[in-house]
């Protein structure tokens, strides 16, 4: 097989996968009598358009790319962490409780502090289904959805409760929300009339953090080991029980502090829907940024573009903003469809002796003609 | 559903070539064979026989070639199609559903007795108790499969085909799980059989292809280099075509040792996944310097004896004692840690990790050693120079280091790991059917690295299947039987046959 | 007394929806998949089971039968994506965790698309309603037990011994045991594995449909985004602790729903304890029955999960 044909292959394919998911979210489009096309050049286009755009767009981006490297820690070791929604819940809460308690501390005590708590509370939540699975072969899949549940009745439960603003329970309106956090823990807003904060630097660092973590240390090396061949990794002296738990509690950390800056950066005090469904938009970033974090930042942006876009649709072209979630849906379906045709080398072969066959046959028409 | 057909008078294929991947396994292939015929099918492992009988069973697709029945051209899709001209197969990982009994195996390939709404199994039991009866093949149909030994389990296969309407027998190397003494009653059998049914058998024991076959064919790279009557050639012309050069394998003549124990086993006792136990009070020595070869039927506690000197497998009571420290229970970085080197008997998935790199893989035990890592940051570039020096050393053929280990040809992975095994220096080395599948020039390269190794004072456990291997490497040979270890004697003293006796249980086998 | 008859009565409705998704995800996992997209399924027949009716009706009297066409068109849909999973694992051999996962967005993410743009806010539909068994209903306690239900409470509870006959006892069934386990034996027998495969995830898919429709038009006779709650997820465990067997799945399924049908009652008693902890209770369940069942290796599916490709060898 010659190099030029496998990548014609691999293109080709990528190329037919970027057509059937367009062409899947398009179905839905039609069933709703929308108008596919342009709907589509509102979703990648018009959050482009200006400022306030391209910074919100960054700022869905934060949270989505420190969840997806985390969720590739916990990849790359051997298992899916689905529960990212509920870990990030947790961080919420712990930061939000650190809050509450020192409203006073300066803010560069308060906000590593806090954020280290959000780290620490989502490290916790993460240990659960990583002991489950290392110790007892509990699928982490079932167990880590689990927890997303329980975190949410937690929160809610929290926020109606012991973390109820104070003024909304003598208003007795009932919002289940925290009081107004103190402005120590507020993330600057570095650019005027915008919303994003300096947390996008904390994700980029985190980004670059992981990269050396898994590529350039034996601490990573063993990790990875232990993911892609837990046999081959237990016999050559990996204890790989420890390293699954490590690896869900880094991941479990990480969508913590996506929690804990989001509250710090965008939010100010603890409200229902800070989560909103980054945990699995987290899973599809991580996917499509190829499990590296060089492909996670742009794929973070990407997917930032997709939600705030899908946001704007509801408006201009009366397209449901769930849609984002149907896109999503296919992407999954189709990275790893993909993913599986590319590395096949034996339809690849079977494609070569088509087109082979089908050009001798080409060419011995001609030769009759 | 049992189309009424004409017997097979004659089955014959031409031009059969057959592609995978960067492997042609079958290089235009013809071959005929006639009713009541016994053809042998022959060739190293690798040699593209079972995928020809894959083709002959509609599991593969021919890239080009036809196949003939009475003359006329057939075309299988499926296997349905090969049973319905009443061809059948035993392949030689049984194909049997563990958790289903045995009258439910068979019932999965006998159509008539499907009903859509009903499974008509009494119809299958009373087809089992026919072909039973007229083969003298006694099965219970009530049995689950996985409490089946070995041996039952080849007869049920037996019967299943039979049970589907074969005539015409396929057995793909029927004797490589059975006991001596298993194979000669196979044998017989299948003579017995011979005189209904034509059978192809693929072996690569000539023992059984001088016993049992009327012709032979010999397969060597995808191509049959040879076709003749069996009687008209002697084991030796055999041999010879079929690994197409005089092939002598280095051989252990150098004197036993006396440097003192490497390696003691005292009263093992471990358990199968399945919860029984797989060594009962096993006890083993092995020397400084010794190669002690293991011979046995696979399954007899091999696989759970190598596990549990690696510490990959719990010991429940019982020491291994090696270098003067009880290592049972230890965890497999600290056996490591020790100087225990272990050639797996999974290569492609436990001895590598497959999509790591090769450079990668030559460091998998050592990621954390002064030499390849500052504690926390790995070095590259001494890892790189690692890997192209042992590239080099051990003869690994790829175009670089870079390429994931899983995909080299299993010769090449063999040598990762022995390259990785061998450089860490190790004091004693367990070596799982270190040469099972590769073809004779990476096998030879392998004897010669672990016999260079034992005269460098290294202590060796070699588990094998082939007794040659075995009595040529040994010093002294252990067979275990049932998780013991049923005796040890030198290699010098170990016949073919004393070996075949030793290993179906028989204690006193000097009486014999 | 009365609060023990309450619960039962209570909790064995509610273990419909699970009981019917397990049912279904037993089939597939016995065939070797693990589908982990039945939560999406289950939204897709929960929205597409109430369109039906609320568009003929919207507001005026509905004919019961458009509620059974509501049925209908859940199953179908379900039967569908059932088959589109298929064509991601078992044709392509995708990994099955992350493509349920992707299953599960887009059944959620497309039933509440289609929700916002036809229905739009919370409607209610008079979906389908108890019918008590004649004579039956009557018996003092059973009768208000077992016989006093919805029409598909009973649908539900016969298919519990179809499900084992189809299983066990039908050639279909010996076929989805055989490629669940060791599916290179079928293949070399003559059975197409992934046709096998692909028909058990359209019964799958089909039954996650119909117990989603049964939660819109029987239980909450309305939809909104989170009525499956988690029950696809639950209905895949529930199939590990009943070990693929039928009958030890109904169990299961019962014993969730008491547990909720239990917070309910309590709810109801007035006692003073934070309802979200109730609500936990089912989650916190699965994973502790996760982690205390005993793993089978003889009895269970041995490929669950992998995908057949006959020309690699094991």
């Amino acid at each position: 097989m010659t190099n030029r044909f496998k990548t014609g292959y691999k293109i080709g394919v990528i190329i037919l996968a970027i057509i059937t998911a367009m062409a899947l979210g398009a179905v839905i489009l039609l069933a709703i009598g929308a108008d596919v096309f342009k709907t589509y050049i509102v979703i990648l286009t018009r959050p482009l358009m200006n400022k306030i755009g391209v910074t919100e767009v960054l700022l869905r981006m934060v949270p989505l790319s420190i969840i997806a490297i985390g969720i590739t820690v916990a990849y790359r070791s051997g298992i899916i962490n689905i529960g990212a929604e509920g870990q990030m819940a947790i961080g919420v809460l712990s930061t939000t409780a650190i809050a509450l308690l020192f409203p006073n501390l300066p803010g560069y005590v308060l906000i590593p502090f806090a954020i280290l708590a959000g780290a620490i509370g989502g490290a916790a939540w993460g240990f659960i289904p990583g002991f489950l699975k290392a110790k007892l072969q509990v699928s982490e899949l079932l167990s880590t959805v689990m927890l997303n549940y329980i975190a949410a009745q937690l929160y809610t439960f929290l926020l109606r409760g012991p973390m109820l603003d104070p003024a909304e329970m003598t208003m007795g309106s009932g919002t289940p929300q925290s009081m107004r956090l103190s402005k120590n823990l507020d993330l600057t807003r570095f650019i005027k009339g915008t919303r994003i904060h300096t947390g996008l630097f904390i994700a980029l660092a985190l980004a670059v953090i992981i990269y050396f973590l898994l590529w350039k240390t034996s601490f990573g090396f063993k990790l990875r080991a232990a993911g892609a061949s837990s046999k081959a990794a237990r016999y050559g002296g990996i204890n790989v029980p420890k390293y699954l738990i490590i690896a869900m509690m880094i991941s479990g950390a990480f969508a913590g502090m996506a929690g804990s800056i989001e509250i710090a950066g965008v939010h100010r005090r603890a409200i229902e829907g800070v989560t909103s469904g980054y945990g699995f938009s987290g899973i599809v970033v991580a996917l499509f940024g190829g499990l590296h974090p060089a492909g996670i930042v742009p794929a973070a942006f990407f997917f930032g573009l997709l939600i705030y876009g899908a946001d704007m649709t509801q408006r201009i072209v009366g397209v449901p903003a769930n849609m984002v979630q149907v896109l999503q849906g296919i992407i999954i379906l189709v990275i790893v469809s993909t993913k599986m045709i590319i590395n096949n080398p034996y339809l690849m072969q079977k494609v070569e002796s088509r087109i082979n066959s089908f050009r001798k046959k080409g060419s011995a028409q001609e030769e009759t003609v | 559903m049992e189309i009424t057909r004409k017997a097979i008078d004659s089955l014959r294929i031409e031009h059969i070539t057959k592609r995978f991947p960067g492997v042609l396994a079958c290089d235009d292939i013809s071959l005929e064979i006639k009713k009541g015929e016994v053809l042998a099918l022959v060739g190293e492992n690798g040699a593209g026989k079972t995928t020809l009988m894959n083709i002959l069973m509609g599991l593969y697709h021919p890239d080009e070639g036809s196949m003939f029945i009475n003359g006329e051209k057939v075309h299988f899709r499926s296997p349905n199609d090969a049973f319905a001209y009443g061809i059948g197969m035993v392949h030689q990982q049984y194909m049997l559903v563990p958790n289903l009994t045995v009258l439910e195996n068979i019932a999965l390939g006998y159509k008539k007795a499907w009903n859509p709404l009903k499974l008509n199994l009494q119809m299958v039991r009373d087809r089992i108790d026919e072909i039973s009866a007229h083969y003298g093949l006694s099965v219970d149909p009530d049995a689950y499969i996985w409490q089946l030994s070995v041996g039952e389990q080849q007869r049920v296969e037996l019967v299943k085909t039979l049970c589907l309407g074969a005539e015409f027998l396929i057995l793909d190397e029927p004797t490589s799980a059975l006991t001596p003494q298993e194979t000669d009653e196979l044998i017989a059998l299948l003579k017995k059989m011979s005189s209904e049914l034509s059978i192809i058998f693929i072996s690569h024991k000539l023992q059984e292809v001088k016993d049992l076959s009327s012709r032979v064919a010999i397969l060597r790279h995808g191509k049959v280099v040879f076709q003749g009557n069996t009687i008209d050639h002697s084991s030796s012309d055999i041999a010879a075509l079929m690994t197409g050069h005089e092939v002598n394998l280095p051989q252990n003549d150098a004197p036993a040792c006396t440097l003192g124990p490497m390696l003691q086993i005292r009263n093992l006792k471990v358990k199968s996944d399945r919860g029984f136990l797989a060594l009962d009070d096993l006890s083993l020595y092995v020397c400084k310097g010794e190669i002690v070869g293991l011979a046995g039927v696979s399954g007899n506690g091999q696989k759970e004896l190598a596990e549990a000197i690696n510490g990959l497998r719990k010991v429940e009571s019982g020491e291994i004692v090696f270098d003067g420290v009880d290592i049972a229970n230890f965890t497999p970085k600290q056996v490591i840690d020790c100087g225990m080197g272990y050639v797996p008997e999974e290569r492609n998935t436990e001895g590598i990790v497959p999509s790591f790199s090769i450079k990668e893989n030559l460091v998998l035990k050592d990621v954390e050693s002064e030499k390849f890592s500052n504690r926390t940051f790995l070095k590259n570039s001494v890892i790189q120079k690692n890997g192209e020096d042992l590239r080099t050393q051990f003869d690994i053929r790829s175009p670089n280091i870079d390429i994931a280990a899983g995909s080299l040809s299993g010769g090449n992975i063999q040598k990762v790991i022995l390259a990785r095994e061998i450089s860490r220096n190790p004091k004693f080395l367990v070596a799982v059917y270190p040469t099972r599948g590769l073809d004779m020039g990476a096998a030879e390269f392998i004897h010669k690295q672990l016999l260079q190794k034992r005269n460098e004072g290294v202590g060796i456990l070699l588990i094998s299947e082939e007794l040659e291997e075995i009595t040529n490497l040994s010093d002294q040979v252990a067979v275990i039987f049932k998780g013991k270890i049923q005796k040890v004697i030198p290699a010098s003293e170990a016949s073919r046959r004393r070996l075949g006796i030793l290993m179906a249980g028989v204690e006193d086998d000097e009486q014999i | 007394m009365t609060f023990v008859i309450n619960i039962l009565s209570l909790g064995i409705p509610f273990s419909v929806a699970l009981l019917i998704a397990s049912l279904g995800e037993m089939f597939n996992q016995r065939a070797g998949i693990f589908n982990l997209g039945c939560e999406g399924m289950m939204a897709m027949g929960a929205f597409l089971g109430m369109l039906v009716p609320y568009l003929v009706g919207q507001g005026s009297y509905v004919p019961g039968y458009y509620n059974y066409l509501g049925l209908l068109l859940a199953l179908a849909v379900g039967a569908l994506l059932g088959l589109v999973f298929g064509v991601v694992v078992v044709t392509f051999r995708a990994p099955q965790g992350i493509a349920g996962i992707g299953m599960q967005m887009f059944g959620v993410g497309t039933a509440g698309t289609l929700f916002r743009h036809f229905i739009g806010g919370t409607q209610s539909v008079p979906g389908i309603n108890v019918a008590p068994i004649p004579l039956l209903s009557d018996i003092p306690v059973l009768g208000v037990l077992f016989f006093n239900h919805n029409p598909l409470v009973y649908v539900a509870f016969l298919m519990v011994p179809s499900a084992w006959y189809l299983l066990f006892k039908t050639p279909w069934g010996l076929k989805v045991r055989a490629v669940g386990t060791h599916p290179r034996a079928a293949d070399s027998i003559g059975i197409d594995v992934n046709k096998v495969r692909f028909q058990a995830l359209m019964v799958g898919g089909a039954l996650a449909g119909l117990a989603g429709a049964y939660l819109s038009l029987c239980q909450a006779k309305m939809f909104s985004d989170g009525i499956i709650a988690g029950r696809g997820f639950i209905a895949v465990a529930l199939v590990y602790f009943g070990h693929w067997h039928p009958v030890k799945i109904m169990g299961g399924a019962l014993l969730f729903t008491l547990a909720q049908a239990l917070q309910l009652a309590i709810q109801g008693l007035g006692i003073d304890f934070p309802y979200e902890f109730l609500v936990m209770l089912p989650y916190v369940m699965v994973i502790i029955v996760l982690a205390f069942s005993r793993k089978s290796q003889i009895t269970g599916p041995a490929a669950l999960g992998k995908p057949f490709n006959r020309e690699i060898r094991a």
